[in-house]
């Protein structure tokens, strides 16, 4: 194994043809003086950075436009501005700290990437048939709901960057509503680390149920406000129709999946092809459109929250017959710790403490072993994809048989999807850049991991 | 290991003992030394010299079975089958191939990578159509094949999975691209270089993807260190998580 002496220093900046043609530093209030410069070079072609700093480019991506006039010659996308080594920091934690770092990837659904990181490590083990039904049912329930969140930022955050700020203030209202009860089930309303190796980390509280019911009433008729605002609205349809087109050849060369994929008319829908967590109980529709436009994508993303309302609600049907554990019985593996809701928040159940303390040494070696050591799992690999609200997420874990992940890699749909935004936008106008980006909805925290 | 009693040794002359077995994991390079991992403090349980080596390559003898069959052929053998039908020196190009946790895995040789991946994708019995990016991993105890590139493809058409596993020793890290069959994987293989040092041969603009530019070294190697500093929580201090306690 050779050390890593054997790289070699490269510095980007020292070569001075990094760039080429004049170029102006514009900081604001200087316009006049940038294309008065400009106007006196006579050169058309322009070469615009868009970001990483930018309101429309969903956190940090950077997009190089090489601009004549109003058409985008030329796109390049850069990414890697919000790169943390997620996947590097998951190999010095045990499998079940694993789900704390995967669920902060990207952040707008971490409840994906919770499930899909477990659904890998429960193949590795060979625990899927053990996994309990009250979690299944649980673990889509919150994804359902985890998609209708993400699905409503996306469609707000679109809104916002084509000028609607009506439809951005809608849609995190309802966004809110859905992250309340994410708060009342798991404690957290983002990265929750809910979904563990083996079910999830606890049942829902009394009084969730009734809850996720009243959301249940007036989500509908929410859904059907913001459809109001955008299904007809001519402004809207202009921005949007025919913007951005990329069939189906396109999509799979491009490894693009999820709303994109299913507005080319294919209906790709993981929870139907090769269901998990047992979707193929569910009675659900998978949304398409013919399109292959932004417009398509946004219809396919607005019927998917509906269809996720029915999934929910057959969910919080099931929940009121189907009960017992939320954690696999093998001890080896089932998280020992219970919570309590306590005077300063949720913490540890008292009643567990006294167990482990006070009545049984071998629960206590338990807990102990499994909070420290964690559990070991069987060398080899496994890849799990789940259908996350932007594509195909998958997971490729490797353990050597130890307690730790050996490597986890994601493949994010948003870091596939974002390879799209060349064939999306060159030829275009540079206002539709922002639909096209838009459309896709890339969370950079996906993207870059 | 055979043993040096008389009575043993015709024991195991008898085939009453795995000696054949034990013999052939010899000839396997060292995995880990001692037992719990715990390289800091002293070993009192006796488990401190012991030796484990690594598991001997294996291919999954037929039939393949399926995601949910064993034991009897199946889809994967219906994989198998098409790959040799369309391969012509099949057992050239694929070392091996192992089916583990209903996961068919095709080991392909480096150079022949890009003929199988066309394969995959064009033949009408197998028409993988999407790739779903390039993974890599470190082993540095495998000698001689210490980067693995894994590609996870996936058949709309069929509704199947296969995964390929291609080696390069850290020495020559180079593997043919497959970004003019998948198209997907440019990312996916600039991200793997990033990351792993893996290059790419016929990429079109093999560059770092995540790190800066001018970043050194390759952070997902396993010879590259976590970093961190220790943290002080009332008035412990607590190391950074590679050099805390491990127990693998």
């Amino acid at each position: 194994m050779s050390p890593s002496t054997k790289y070699t220093e490269y510095d980007a900046y020292a070569a001075e043809e990094a760039f080429e043609g004049k170029v102006f530093d514009v900081s604001g209030q200087d316009w006049d003086q940038v294309v008065s410069a400009a106007e006196d070079l006579g050169d058309e072609r322009l070469v615009v950075n868009m970001g990483p700093q930018h309101p429309s480019t969903h956190g940090v991506l950077r997009l190089i436009l090489t601009l004549d006039g109003e058409t985008v010659t030329e796109c390049r996308v850069g990414i890697g501005y919000l790169h943390t080594g997620i996947e590097k920091n998951m190999e010095f934690r045990t499998w079940t700290q694993g789900t704390t770092f995967c669920t902060r990837m990207d952040y707008l659904s971490p409840i994906f990437n919770e499930t899909a990181y477990c659904l890998g490590v429960e193949k590795l083990l060979g625990i899927e048939d053990q996994i309990p039904e009250r979690a299944q049912i649980i673990r889509v329930m919150m994804m359902e709901l985890n998609r209708i969140s993400s699905h409503l930022v996306a469609i707000a955050t679109f809104g916002l960057e084509l000028g609607a700020s009506t439809v951005m203030l809608n849609g995190f209202i309802d966004r809110e509503h859905t992250l309340d009860l994410f708060e009342e089930i798991t404690g957290l309303r983002m990265n929750m680390a809910y979904v563990r190796p083996g079910g999830v980390a606890q049942d829902l509280p009394s009084g969730a149920l009734s809850k996720i019911r009243d959301y249940l009433d007036r989500m509908p008729k929410r859904i059907q406000a913001l459809r109001k605002l955008m299904d007809d609205n001519p402004v809207y349809l202009a921005r949007t129709k025919d913007i951005a087109y990329l069939d189906l050849t396109g999509c799979m060369a491009l490894g693009v999946t999820g709303p994109v994929l299913r507005a080319t008319g294919l209906p790709w829908d993981l929870r139907k092809s090769q269901p998990y967590c047992g979707y193929e109980t569910y009675d659900f529709e998978v949304a398409t459109e013919d399109t292959c436009d932004v417009y398509g994508r946004y219809l396919v993303r607005m019927r998917e929250m509906e269809e996720s309302l029915k999934i929910v609600e057959q969910c919080v049907d099931r929940l009121h017959s189907v009960k017992g554990p939320v954690m696999i019985e093998d001890k080896k593996i089932g998280w020992p710790a219970q919570l309590a809701i306590g005077a300063d928040g949720m913490g540890n159940s008292p009643r567990h403490i006294a167990h482990i303390m006070g009545t049984s040494m071998e629960a206590l070696i338990h807990h102990f072993k499994l909070v420290t050591e964690g559990f070991r799992v069987p060398a080899g690999q496994a890849y799990a994809a789940i259908e996350a609200p932007r594509g195909e997420l998958g997971v490729h874990v490797v353990s050597d048989g130890g307690t730790r992940p050996y490597r986890v890699h994601f493949r994010d749909p948003s870091f596939t999807n974002l390879q799209a935004v060349p064939a999306m936008c060159e030829g275009g106008m540079v206002a539709d850049v922002i639909a096209a980006v838009a459309s896709i909805d890339p969370v950079m925290g996906g993207v870059d991991r | 290991m055979s043993s040096q009693h008389p009575e043993q040794r015709a024991e195991q002359s008898a085939d009453r003992l795995p000696a054949k077995a034990a013999q052939d994991r010899l000839q396997q390079p060292i995995v880990r030394r001692g037992m719990f991992g715990a390289k800091t403090t002293g070993d009192t349980s006796g488990y401190g010299r012991l030796v484990v080596r690594q598991a001997p390559k294996v291919s999954t003898p037929r039939p393949y079975g399926g995601p949910d069959v064993t034991g009897e052929p199946g889809e994967f053998d219906e994989i198998a089958d098409a790959l040799e039908r369309s391969v012509p020196d099949f057992d050239d190009a694929v070392e091996r191939v192992v089916v583990d946790r209903g996961e068919l895995t095709f080991f392909v040789k480096r150079e022949r990578l890009p003929d199988v991946a066309r394969r995959l994708r064009d033949e009408p019995d197998l028409r993988f159509e999407l790739c779903t990016g390039v993974s890599g991993v470190h082993y540095p105890q495998d000698a001689g094949a210490e980067l693995h590139a894994v590609y996870h493809l996936c058949s709309i058409t069929h509704n199947r999975r296969v995964r390929l596993e291609v080696t390069c020793p850290d020495a020559d890290p180079h593997i043919p691209s497959i970004v003019s069959i998948y198209p997907t994987n440019d990312w996916h293989e600039r991200e793997t270089y990033d990351f792993f040092g893996i290059v790419f041969d016929g990429h079109p603009a093999l560059t770092r993807i995540e790190m800066p530019d001018d970043w050194v070294g390759h952070p997902q190697r396993k010879d590259y260190p976590l970093g961190g500093i220790p943290v002080e929580y009332r008035g412990a201090q607590t190391p950074p998580p590679d050099q805390r306690r491990s127990y693998t």
